[in-house]
């Protein structure tokens, strides 16, 4: 019998109107994943986590959230989630908040030990209505605590926090994960997902453009660039060279977009004068903006083995 | 958390209703003062109305004294209260208080039992508010009058309960609640809850039978006035809850899908 996954969507379509906000996606976490959903606005990251916690029902496929549906993970305090839509009562305090909450589930941590994990224990006497932005975002995060959840789903979790406040906040995450929690979170802050995440699953258009380790996902985005102060260039002739894909010069300067960058600095080294060669990877950015750019997507093909399907 | 236990985990009893909750719910009515003036001074204001006015007074009372009026006032605060009560989730969908909700086990219908509860508990405050100014201005009864009268004009304020819970899903935040007042007004009115039906124009006669104020202000009224009981009184009463529950979860639904 094989594990049981922490959230599994098969062929999985959703649409608004004429809109294909989710437009065929197969995803498999594993329990003790952390997973980032990263992608431009529009790509369906929002969508895609609403499905999973059953906020709203695909049109075509199935999702399963350990096992089963998910309003019945949810029900039985299986499954917590932080979303920016999330909204908060005004006129009740930060302490009455958590202790309503604790008290729709079958069985919830204690309330001083959540307040305290989310870094609110000082402010709980507060009214909601007089934290900042930051605050309710940390109280969200403590209503999310209080099943102690097997899957915790994060919508732009630390949208509103400052540095501080991110840093412990993803602390008390990482915290959790090495316990066993699956984390699956969406985010456009790319160091976000580079720095938290163990697998990234970019997203555009509703489709899963690349799936992998962050390291897996920079190099699907074509290798590297390497750069030399190299006067009087020959573009034509180094736009040959194998696995080339742009050659581009500013002034003595010459960038050079390749898939091998070992034979570039070799020939630049051994039959050119060039100096100062430097290699570079590209980062996730670079990544980011290869795979959710304007051009058309690429063959979903080239994701990692094993991931996708 | 240890997934071998995945079973062990159970949903909550009673769909998540509970007692903390509804705590926490009145404890936000109290600091309420908008909530506070609708159940407590606007019954006081319209006591002092008819007893200032004596000619009003005079139309109203008819052989039963200042006792018909006050069961008038009693359950015009009791729909209001309830109404408003009811109203209440559009305030809570708009904040976006409502679908944080639904990340937890609670069940719709538990919620809705909550707010149906809790405007219920508005309206009883202020059937007693109108009886204390009620015994204090005159009206004498038996006891077991007393009790008879609040009771009904009290459980019959959940037809206004369902009525607030209509609206509220049916009308976008403040909106609902400024809705009501009129609404009520007018529906008190033409259901003869103030002056007896007999001293009002023929076709608000005709009408008034199928208010949703009518039922329950005759039913209220009937230990006061006594006579035959018409079964259509309680089928007034159960058609216009059942309708506006029914409505309620309509719309409810249509909310829950579109977000």
């Amino acid at each position: 019998m094989p594990a049981i996954a922490a959230v599994e969507l098969r062929g999985v379509h959703r649409t608004f109107g004429s809109v294909r906000a989710v437009d065929g996606i197969d995803l498999r976490l594993e329990l003790g994943e952390i997973a980032a959903l990263l992608g431009p606005n529009g790509a369906g990251k929002t969508t895609t986590i609403d499905m999973i916690l059953g906020l709203g029902a695909p049109d075509a496929g199935s999702v399963r959230v350990l096992g089963m549906h998910p309003r019945d993970a949810i029900s039985r305090g299986l499954v917590a989630a932080v979303l920016q839509t999330g909204g908060l009562l005004k006129d009740i305090t930060v302490r009455e908040t958590v202790r309503l909450t604790a008290s729709l589930y079958g069985e919830a941590q204690p309330v001083d030990e959540v307040l305290e994990r989310a870094g609110i224990l000082a402010i709980a006497n507060r009214l909601v209505g007089a934290c900042s932005g930051g605050e309710q975002q940390r109280l969200r995060f403590a209503l999310a605590l209080l099943p102690d959840p097997a899957l915790m789903a994060l919508d732009e979790p630390t949208a509103g926090m400052d540095v501080e406040g991110r840093r412990d906040f993803w602390t008390a995450i990482r915290h959790d994960a090495e316990r066993g929690r699956t984390v699956l979170f969406a985010t456009h802050y790319l160091e976000e997902a580079d720095a938290y995440a163990d697998r990234i699953i970019l997203l555009r258009e509703g489709r899963i453009v690349a799936d992998g380790t962050a390291a897996e996902v920079r190099s699907l985005s074509a290798g590297r660039s390497v750069r030399a102060n190299l006067a009087g260039a020959d573009q034509a002739n180094l736009s040959k060279l194998p696995g080339v894909r742009s050659v581009e010069l500013r002034g003595d300067r010459v960038l050079i977009q390749t898939t091998d960058s070992d034979a570039v600095a070799r020939y630049l080294l051994t039959a050119t004068a060039a100096r100062d060669v430097e290699v570079v990877t590209q980062n996730l950015e670079d990544a980011f903006l290869a795979l959710t750019g304007d051009d058309p997507a690429p063959d979903p093909a080239v994701t990692p083995a094993g991931r996708v399907g | 958390m240890n997934v071998e236990r995945l079973d062990d985990r159970a949903a909550p009893p009673l769909g998540g209703f509970n007692l903390t909750f509804l705590a926490i719910e009145i404890r936000r009515l109290v600091r309420n003062r908008r909530t506070l003036l609708i159940t407590i001074v606007v019954p006081v204001i319209l006591f002092e109305l008819f007893r200032v006015n004596r000619r009003l007074a005079a139309a109203s009372s008819s052989e039963f004294g200042p006792a018909f009026t006050m069961v008038g006032i009693a359950v015009y605060g009791s729909m209001l209260a309830a109404s408003a009560g009811g109203a209440r989730v559009a305030i809570e969908r708009a904040l976006g208080w409502s679908r944080q909700l639904r990340l937890t086990p609670l069940r719709p219908v538990a919620y809705i039992a909550i707010k149906l509860v809790t405007a219920m508990l508005l309206g009883l405050v202020s059937v007693i508010v109108v009886f204390a100014l009620g015994a204090n201005g005159g009206v004498d009864l038996p006891i077991g009058t007393w009790l008879a009268i609040g009771l009904l004009a009290w459980l019959t304020s959940l037809v206004f309960a369902a009525l607030g819970l209509f609206l509220g899903y049916l009308l976008p935040s403040e909106n609902a609640l400024q809705a009501i007042g009129p609404l009520v007004g007018v529906l008190s009115l033409v259901g003869g809850l103030f002056v007896p039906l007999s001293f009002m124009p023929d076709v608000v006669q005709q009408i008034a039978p199928f208010t949703p104020t009518y039922g329950v202000v005759e039913i209220a009224r009937f230990p006061l006035v006594g006579g035959s009981f018409d079964v259509l009184w309680l089928v007034n009463v159960v058609g216009w809850t059942a309708a506006f529950g029914v409505l309620a979860a309509l719309l409810f639904r249509r909310d829950t899908r579109r977000t």
